[in-house]
This record gives C-alpha cells, structure tokens and sequence, in this order.
C-alpha cells in the first residue's frame, strides 16, 4: 500500500482522535441539517458527510460538519480532508469544490482519485439535501 | 522470555515462517570449503560421498514424518515445484488414459494454475465447491468422477482457513475408482500427523519454509506401492531416479531435513502450546460483535484463524493494524476490494462489506505478543466502527442490503 505520508498521518489523527476531526452524526431530520450519502459497500466505500447550516435571508453558511466513512485509508483522509475545507463556506461556496483540491492536497496516486471524486459527490448530495428541505 | 515486544509482531506463520536457529546452523555447515559443499551427485571424491550421505539423511527425517518410504521422496525446489510435478507429471504420463481431473477451486495457486495450463493443452478440470465451512467431501469427489477421470488433487489444510480435508474419505473414493490422488500437503508438516503408511495418497507435496526450514526446496512423495510413475518436467542429469534433475542443494536439503526432523519431535509440544494461544486469542476476540470466523471451525487447524470484521473495510483495518504483520483475505491492490476466491467459494453473503484477516502463529510467537495484538486489534475494530456508516446502520437496526447504493 502506497500511501502518502499526508493519508497516514491523517488516518492515524481521525482513529487516535475522531471527535476532533468531526467524526459522528448529527439528527438528519432537523430542518438545518443537510445529509449525503454516497458509495456502495460493494465497492469498498460508503461516505456520510453532515452539515449544519445556520441561515442568513438566503445565504446559508456552514457552521459544523461530521461524517463517517467506511473505506481505504484514503477514502477516510479524503473524506477529513474535505471536512477540514467546508466549515465557515457559503453552500455556493462549498458547492466550487473540486476532487483534485482534495486529491493534490493528500497525494493520491491515480488509482485512489475517486476517493477524492466520492468526496466531491458527498457535499453536493449533502447541500441538495439541506436545499430540499428549505 | 522479555517483556520488550519488538514491532511489527509476526502473525502470519501460514504465509511463511522463521528458519529455526537449529535448522540455519545446520544449513551454515553445509557451505563453504570447511563444511560439507559437496556435489552429492559426484561419485568419484569423498567430498561428493559426505554430500550424498547428508542428503540421504535428510531424505529419512523427511520420510520419517509422514511415515513412508525415503526412497518415495522427491527433493524439488518447493511446493509450487512439487504439485507442478505430480500433476502435469500424471496428466502427460497418464493422457492415453483419460484426460479429466478433479480439484477443487480453493486449492493454492500452485495447484490451480498447472490445472488451467493443461487445459490449454486439452484437459478437463472439475473444480469442485467446498461446502459453506471450506471442506471438500469426498461424496462430492465421487459425484465428479467420470471414465476419463485420472487424477483427483485436494489440498490437505487449506492455507487462508486452516480447514482440514478428509484425505483417508477422498483418497478411498480414488482408489475404489482407480485414480490417482495428489496432496498438497504444504499446511500440514509439523502441525497434524501425517502416515503416509496408511492414508490412500499416491502423490504429496510438501514445503520446507513453512515449517521453520529454508525457502527453496521441498518435496513430493512419489508413492512406490502401489506404483506411481510420473513424467519428468525438469530435464538435465537425471537426477532423484529421473524425476528432478538438477544438482541437488546441499545446504538446503539438509535445512529441510533438520527443519522435518525438529517438527516430529516437537509437533506434540508444539502443538498444545498453539492450541492454547489459540483458544485464548479466539475467547477474546469473539467478544468483538458481529465477527465471523471463516472456515469450519471445528474441522481446522490451530496456528490458522481467519476471521471477518463486519461492517469495517479491509484496507483500513490492515493499516490501523500496521504493528501486526498479518495476511487480508481481500486483495487490496486494486481501486476496489477484492475479497480472495477461497472466501468467495464459501459464498459468504456479507463478505463485501467486511475484512477478513487470517492470524497464524507459531513456534515463536510469545504471549506478551498475543495479548498486544489483542490490545491494537480491539482498539482498531472499535474506532473503524466508530466511524464506519454501516456499523451505525446496523446499530440503528438497518439492513444494508435493503438500501438502494448508488454504485459507480
């Protein structure tokens, strides 16, 4: 397993200290609680990413994010990774985000880019989720 | 015994093990001009004599273990080598007679892939299911038998489940029917008794580094009565009576020797030692929910435990166990998980959203180092769950297969 010294260390922070790095859950039938949830098991990844917006006329902001990832190491650090990036963004905002931030900023080698595209998809579910419930 | 436990912890003896110190020291006197470096295939000096006397003597501990004949063993360069040679050795000596062969599709590579050439060159394989527990029954191998059938080859302990096949039940159904029956018997030295002098086997392939002596070499027992013959697949001296050419490694041979010498006077020892370790390891991490032990459980050997994890995934939990050196049922070299096709023969449903880790001790490994593989593997179990989606869909009650993924 080639793994980036980045995903290392990251997976060993999120396993020695989940509540730090925003793993649990949030109540996904509250009103400002977006929830998405993408993968398969069947793949070998499934990631639950949660945002809790607090809303200004129409202009949502994101104020807390958790998530839970089943999946390679490096689905897990790209999951953090994009944790990390979401919190203070405007859903506009956190709608521009793009794998590749994701994927340059741990080091995927190629065959571990989709984690950072799964990631991708996760915020985009989870704002159309927030959005449908406005 | 220290206290101090040096990491990584080897866990994986089934993959391969240590040299045991006897065995090296014994392999370190037969290299250089002071020890015994003889060609034993030299007639003419007593150099080539003392080789030859060494060999033969390695030949007997050998054939001592699995109680048969010296003059049935046949020295290879492994277990790979072995099952090779019994099997293309039978099909080519054997063709006019039929070309159909039964094996089962959770044998080792080193067996399947031999099969899948001599299809190539125009033989039939069956390749039977295991039942759910990895056991193949010998109604199964009577079931496959047809007019054309010539050899019937089973693994005797299968390496990623430890599970042990009826070879006394398989070997009859062969005999009855006048077919030849191969062992691949890598798992087995050293851990189960072996009697050669009364188990139905006409061919049996045996390691050497799996049972604490060097890599590169091992044998196949070539049965003398009744008589098996083979068609060589090395040429070049005709060496062990034709079978094997190729200058018989000296060093090697008589590691192999010490190493089969050592497990028959230590078997008894070492196993109730491993049974223990194994039982305590098993009480403890059977107190983690949802984990399922792969392979029949009471048909299998001790020093092999291969469990699945519900509900965490493979790759994760190999690097979260990075101090334990230990073998993953699934293959995760690829983008996606990959569980092995032994586990996938046993048609274990849930098999995709869990890892399977084999666990294999042995003769060295230490109870300090059991209880700190206990420590990490409870410790990473919990906080992959914690964190795993599925694990907090099954607490809230929820079937994962009910739901509707969106795969890509």
């Amino acid at each position: 397993m080639a793994y980036s010294k980045k995903v290392i260390e990251k997976f060993e922070n999120i396993l020695n200290e989940p509540e730090k790095f925003n793993v649990g859950r949030f109540d996904p039938k509250e009103a400002n609680i977006g929830t998405g949830m993408v993968g398969a098991p069947t793949c070998g990844d499934v990631m639950k990413l949660q945002i809790k917006c607090e809303s200004k006329g129409n202009t949502h902001v994101i104020k807390d994010v958790k998530f839970k990832t089943y999946g390679c190491g490096s689905a897990i650090a790209s999951s953090s990774e994009l944790v990390d990036m979401l919190v203070g963004k405007t859903l506009e905002e956190a709608r521009q985000i793009k794998n590749v931030e994701i994927a340059e900023a741990l080091e995927l080698p190629p065959i571990k880019i989709h984690c950072s595209v799964l990631a991708e998809d996760s915020i985009q579910q989870a704002i159309d989720d927030f959005e449908q419930k406005q | 015994m220290s206290n101090e436990i040096k990491l990584p912890i080897y866990m994986d003896y089934a993959s391969t093990t240590p040299v045991d110190p006897r065995v090296a020291k014994k392999i370190s006197d037969h290299l250089t001009l002071d020890g015994n470096f003889g060609n034993p295939a030299s007639r003419s000096h007593k150099f080539g004599w003392k080789a030859e006397e060494a060999v033969e003597e390695a030949r007997s501990h050998v054939a001592n273990l699995v109680n048969c004949d010296p003059r049935e063993i046949v020295w290879t360069s492994g277990a790979t080598e072995a099952d090779n040679l019994a099997i293309k050795g039978i099909a080519n000596f054997y063709k006019d007679n039929g070309k159909h062969i039964i094996t089962s599709k959770i044998e080792h590579k080193a067996v399947l892939d031999p099969c899948r050439q001599l299809e190539r060159d125009g033989f039939e394989i069956t390749y039977l299911e295991p039942n759910e527990g990895g056991l193949i029954a010998p109604e199964a191998v009577s079931d496959a038998i047809r007019e054309d059938t010539i050899l019937v080859s089973i693994m005797h302990i299968n390496n990623e489940l430890g599970t042990i096949n009826d070879l006394d039940g398989i070997g009859k159904v062969a005999r009855k029917n006048g077919i030849f029956f191969h062992v691949d018997a890598a798992q087995s030295t050293g851990k189960v008794d072996i009697d050669l002098g009364n188990l139905p086997v006409d061919l049996m392939s045996f390691s050497a580094h799996k049972t604490y002596g060097p890599k590169g070499i091992g044998a196949l027992f070539v049965r003398r009565k009744p008589r098996v013959r083979i068609e060589a697949q090395i040429h070049g001296g005709g060496h062990e009576r034709g079978m094997r050419s190729g200058t018989l490694p000296t060093h090697q041979i008589v590691g192999m020797g010490e190493a089969f010498k050592l497990a028959k006077e230590e078997m008894h020892s070492d196993k109730a030692r491993i049974q223990s370790m194994h039982d305590r390891f098993y009480e403890s991490v059977s107190k983690i929910k949802e984990i399922y032990v792969n392979g029949d459980f009471t048909n299998k050997v001790s020093n092999i435990l291969n469990i699945s994890f519900a509900y965490v995934e493979g790759e994760s939990l190999i690097m979260a166990l990075k101090d334990i050196a230990v073998s993953s049922g699934s293959a995760c070299t690829s983008a996606s998980l990959e569980p092995s096709y032994v586990l996938r023969a046993l048609g274990r449903k849930d098999e995709l959203a869990s890892s399977s880790i084999r666990f294999s001790f042995g003769r060295f490994t230490t109870e300090e180092e059991l209880d700190y593989t206990l420590t990490l593997i409870n410790h990473a179990v919990e906080r992959l769950r914690e964190l795993s989606p599925l694990w907090e869909m099954y607490l809230d009650g929820i079937d994962i297969d009910s739901v509707e993924w969106q795969t890509h």
